[in-house]
């Protein structure tokens, strides 16, 4: 099993947030990042709503959903705070553009057959929650207990992703080769996750982030160890796809804007 | 003499803020009405500054749509019961768990047909299930149907031996 995702030679933006930087904190920056990776993927699974394939299912990804988008309320409140110049969760939610968006591609990509909407959480939820649980002792308090919430919840997910990614992967014949098929599209967009640039850098030098790559051995061990008990193979690709942390997207961000954007688009203001 | 006035006002403002609490933690959670948010844990302090009557609650879960209905509920407590200048407060640290959660609360949850927390909510073995006692035959026969339910803080299970289906309040 190749290590490349650990590796130090992985790519680096050069200069992500020159046009942001100008006004955005480096924590405003970082708070968007975890935010909208958890806005995206929670977007995401709110699709199966009403189209999983059983009835237990439909609950557990809209549940699943549901956390992820009570964290994106989270971070996203609180980088309004931060940035100070008006914007509420809403606003940053649902009135920027998609270059403005800083979440991982992964996150963003289409849901999928069933197998790869599991294995995505999989690969999410598990360094997700390891994330959070390191960020529970940042220096930042309110950062700290949006992340220690946010960890317990994610270990739900992982677990139940693990549970279905074996139980898919050591399936039928079917079952196995579509959820193979799933980690192999995957894997390539797994290393945005260990990515790190000049605003990690520097709330690394405060205490407030954490670098991700310390999490990465414990993680692929663990996940190691589910992709053998699914009688899966972990591709050997060594090249990642790369941008969205900077706000370069794949065409898939901006219909998923197009329906999560819509009401605020449509009836500017519109309340409950 | 001074001393004694002192204690007077100290005692009427503890049975001020005693009233305060007492109407905010009557507040029901509207998703479990049979638990009120004091057994929940979800009520973490209830303080009064300047005559504002400040009460701070801390989420189940960061997602729970129940908050703000809870939130609203609570001001309306606070006003029936003559607190007109009052607001709710959120807090996440430290994480709400379900070892937060009252003895009181935990016996009203099973008389209301809900599997209450079992253990500790420390655990963090990957898999394997809890081992959940039915709320119904006390049977501990039982087999877990979703880790996710109708909330976000219940799972579903089914008795093997009185064939019920029950929410378990799981832990977190």
């Amino acid at each position: 099993m190749t290590s490349a995702t650990c590796s130090s030679a992985l790519p680096r933006a050069a200069d992500p947030d020159a046009a942001l930087r100008g006004s955005a904190s480096p924590l405003f920056i970082y708070l968007l990042r975890l935010g909208d990776n958890a806005l995206m993927l929670g977007h995401r699974l709110s699709e199966w709503c009403g189209h999983a394939p059983v009835l237990e299912e439909d609950l557990a990804l809209a549940n699943m959903g549901l956390d992820l988008i009570g964290q994106a309320r989270s971070f996203l409140t609180y980088a309004g705070e931060v940035e100070a110049s008006g914007r509420d969760e809403d606003a940053l939610a649902y009135l920027r553009e998609a270059g403005e968006y800083r979440n991982i591609l992964l996150v963003e990509l289409p849901r999928g057959d069933f197998a790869f909407t599991m294995v995505r959480q999989l690969l999410y939820a598990g360094l997700t929650q390891r994330l959070f649980e390191a960020l529970a002792a940042s220096c930042d308090a309110t950062l700290a207990g949006i992340a220690a919430k946010g960890a317990k919840e994610l270990a739900y997910h992982v677990r139940h992703a693990a549970e279905w990614t074996i139980r898919l992967g050591d399936g039928s014949e079917d079952s196995h080769r579509r959820t193979q098929l799933a980690l192999d599209e995957l894997w390539p967009y797994t290393g945005e996750m260990l990515e790190i640039d000049e605003v990690e850098r520097t709330l690394i030098g405060q205490h407030i982030a954490v670098d991700p790559s310390h999490l990465c051995p414990g993680w692929e061990q663990a996940l190691a160890a589910v992709i053998a008990e699914a009688t899966l193979q972990r591709p050997a690709h060594t090249w990642m796809h790369s941008g969205g942390r900077i706000g370069r997207h794949s065409e898939h961000l901006g219909h998923l804007l197009s329906e999560l954007q819509y009401l605020q688009r449509a009836y500017p203001g519109a309340k409950w | 003499m001074i001393a004694v006035s002192l204690t007077s006002i100290a005692c009427q403002q503890s049975a001020t803020a005693a009233r305060a609490w007492a109407a905010a933690a009557a507040v029901v959670d509207p998703e479990v009405p049979i638990l009120t948010i004091a057994d929940l844990g979800v009520l973490r302090e209830v303080r009064i500054t300047d005559g504002v009557v400040e009460v701070v609650i801390t989420p189940t879960y960061l997602g729970c749509p129940a908050m703000a209905v809870i939130a609203l509920d609570i001001e309306t407590a606070l006003v029936k019961a003559g607190f007109a200048r009052c607001k709710v407060t959120t807090v996440l640290s430290p994480p709400w768990t379900t070892d937060f959660m009252s003895e009181a609360g935990r016996v009203k949850l099973r008389s209301f047909g809900i599997a209450p927390p079992a253990g500790k909510a420390s655990r963090r073995a990957l898999f394997g299930e809890e081992r959940v006692e039915c709320p119904r035959c006390g049977s501990a026969q039982t087999t877990r149907v979703s880790e996710f339910g109708s909330t976000a803080c219940k799972a579903l299970y089914r008795c093997c031996v009185c064939a019920e289906p029950f929410d378990y309040f799981k832990c977190i």
